[in-house]
């Protein structure tokens, strides 16, 4: 994986609590065997109106192409364990994902993709909230978000953060732990 | 020093490499289960590095997404809804001749929703840690086990490894007080919890189900509960193991056999959480106090007792959800019409599930406006439901009776209803769309879902159950 470390892109607020990985990409759309091109289905069912044309009410469907981060309601991601919503989303554009809340298991698949998922406080989010005219920056070694006016500090997993700005496989990392592995299961045999 | 929980003995004891500041723990996983949606993406990562299974024989495979739950026809051939769904089920079975992973395929008579079928083969155990791409895999806790769902990424960490990195979760008790009342069962009380904490209360938590009416369940009613963990944001859900549990797998293929069978369950009976363990967080629940429930909205944390109303709008979520399910805030529930009733999913599928719903719809006949769709777990559950005749219940009663699999909880293999219709369904999630785009779904119990096919409403299920019985 290449090293990442900071992201320029648009916000674009969501602002729906519980957005579940139905919506994220539903699950019909699940049905590849591959992990690319799902960008198209992002949000499908909110997106795209029933003759299948782009609903311009919808905010992905609006402004100008580019990258983006998707400012969310509270508990953004869960439901299923589904790793095609992260990569529907980076497919889509969407390159980090500022939330209140978000589930563990979408957390875990999003940053396992370099698909950032930062937490602020209500209060942070309300502060980025009334930033949104400008382009904002994420800065993943300095851990803040800045936006407009304003610059958020947030926390990300140690070792996830790490992982992203060295570009570390994290396989590769298990992988250098097979000594211990097999001390383990020898153990376990004995 | 105070003792220790059942999470923190599991965990313990699959602890590779523990946690240290900036770096997670490497857990040991025991067992690995695996389904076509999610895993051919990991198989892929193997080939791409030359890689093998490490542990072969700790990851078992089956066929339940994208299977049709139609028959196959004289020659075998199963009719799929897409090529799409037919390519991913050939895609499991390639993958697993490839990497000597055992799958229980369509030859194979145990094959099932993979949270039915590895409990029933005895694969589940009391102290395993157990994963699979799949966010239901919380099921398995009902034995005392450490089950929780992981992503296609971390499906590949296991295939190479048979580890994963994992931080801590914290720990939380759900003491359930007292007894449920009669004709309330495990699917109510769950969905009671999730609609007293909501669909976050469980974040970043592992959950201990506790108390005299989790003890009075029985193992299908434990993975009910353990089953929709998840549902409130739950890493996983636990439940100690005792004597039913023992029961309940010994004798399973997979189960310890003889001599090793007492050592297993000598060894099982140390998975409890010790008296002076601490918790993270403690709720109680008073089992007296729940009905009948359903839920209202779309998400599983909005719920409403059967003979309740729906609540004021408190925020936008509520009137968003409102407007999905086309309801009015505090209307009442019952009596709301529906289109179809779905019984099954990894939920509410096994035998004891069947027979509750069978028990009310014996000698009765679906309402004509309703379409009913029973779809048992596994070749297994179908063999037994067929053994006491509860298929041809259900065929008299003019419901379709099913090949196993996940069917229309979640509608990948073209079970789905229409455009608005109205679903009472025995799964886990009432999402939008997850029925199909634009289906209304009202989550609810075996016996609600069935006595809502014979009204052709939402009704108060006892009132069937008690002439019943």
């Amino acid at each position: 994986m290449n090293p990442l470390t900071q992201i320029t892109a648009r916000p674009t607020v969501l602002d729906i609590a519980n957005i579940d990985t139905d919506q994220i990409i539903p699950a019909r759309f699940l049905t590849t065997t591959t992990r690319i091109g799902l960008g198209k289905h992002a949000f499908n069912d909110w997106r795209y109106r029933a003759d299948g044309s782009p609903d311009p009410d919808f905010v992905l469907n609006q402004g100008e192409a580019g990258d983006r981060v998707l400012l969310a309601g509270d508990n953004f991601g869960c439901g299923s364990s589904r790793e095609h919503a992260p990569w529907a989303l980076l497919d889509a554009g969407i390159r980090a994902v500022v939330s209140t809340r978000i589930a563990d298991i979408f957390r875990n698949n999003a940053l396992k993709n370099g698909l950032l998922a930062i937490v602020v406080s209500p209060e942070q989010w309300a502060s980025l909230h009334a930033q949104t005219a400008t382009q904002w920056a994420i800065d993943l070694r300095a851990e803040t978000i800045r936006a407009g006016a304003v610059t958020v500090p947030f926390k990300i997993d140690a070792f996830a953060r790490a992982c992203l700005l060295e570009g570390v496989d994290e396989l590769g990392y298990l992988l250098k732990r097979t000594d211990l592995i097999d001390q383990f299961e020898q153990g376990r045999a004995a | 020093m105070s003792g220790k929980t059942l999470f923190e003995k599991i965990w313990q004891a699959h602890e590779v490499e523990a946690a240290e500041a900036g770096r997670p723990a490497v857990l040991y996983v025991d067992l690995h289960l695996i389904h076509e949606v999610t895993s051919p993406q990991a198989f892929d990562v193997l080939r791409a590095r030359g890689m093998t299974l490490r542990q072969p024989g700790r990851t078992v495979a089956t066929l339940d997404h994208s299977t049709p739950t139609t028959p196959a026809d004289a020659e075998g051939r199963h009719t799929y809804a897409d090529s799409a769904t037919e390519a991913q089920v050939r895609q499991l079975e390639a993958n697993c001749r490839e990497f000597g992973v055992t799958i229980h395929g369509y030859d194979s008579p145990s094959r099932g929703i993979v949270h039915v079928m590895a409990p029933e083969l005895g694969l589940t155990q009391p102290g395993m840690t157990i994963v699979c791409g799949d966010s239901h895999t919380s099921t398995h806790g009902a034995f005392g086990a450490l089950a929780f769902g992981i992503g296609t990424t971390e499906v590949g960490h296991v295939f190479a490894t048979q580890c994963l990195l994992q931080q801590k979760a914290k720990t939380m008790a759900i003491e359930v007080e007292g007894r449920l009342k009669p004709n309330v069962g495990a699917k109510d009380l769950i969905l009671h919890i999730i609609g007293q904490l909501g669909v976050a209360g469980g974040t970043g938590h592992v959950v201990e189900y506790r108390g005299e009416a989790i003890r009075a369940l029985s193992m299908e009613g434990r993975m009910t509960v353990c089953n929709m963990s998840i549902e409130m944001g739950a890493r996983a859900g636990l439940i100690a193991p005792d004597e039913q549990t023992f029961a309940w797998l010994r004798g399973r293929p997979n189960a310890p056999q003889g001599t090793d069978w007492n050592q297993a369950v000598a060894r099982w009976k140390q998975f409890a959480t010790d008296s002076d363990a601490q918790f993270d967080r403690v709720v109680r629940i008073d089992a007296s106090a729940v009905e009948p429930s359903v839920t209202w909205g779309t998400d599983p944390g909005k719920v409403v007792a059967i003979n309740g109303r729906l609540p004021e709008v408190a925020d936008e979520g509520m009137r968003k959800a409102l407007a999905y399910m086309k309801f009015e805030a505090g209307q009442s529930i019952h009596g709301v019409p529906v289109d179809v009733v779905f019984l099954g999913s990894c939920t509410n599928s096994r035998l004891p599930d069947l027979q509750e719903a069978a028990a009310v719809l014996r000698g009765l006949r679906v309402h004509p406006k309703v379409r009913m769709l029973v779809v048992p777990g596994s070749e297994a559950v179908k063999r037994e439901a067929e053994a006491i005749g509860l298929d041809e219940v259900f065929k008299a009663a003019g419901a379709e009776w099913r090949e196993p699999g996940c069917s229309m909880c979640l509608g990948m293999n073209g079970d789905i209803a229409k455009p608005g219709e109205l679903v009472v369904s025995t799964s886990n999630r009432n999402f939008e769309g997850r029925q199909g785009k634009g289906v209304r779904t009202v989550l609810a119990s075996p016996a609600t879902a069935a006595a809502a096919a014979i009204a052709g409403v939402i009704v108060d299920p006892r009132s069937f159950q008690e002439v019943a019985a």
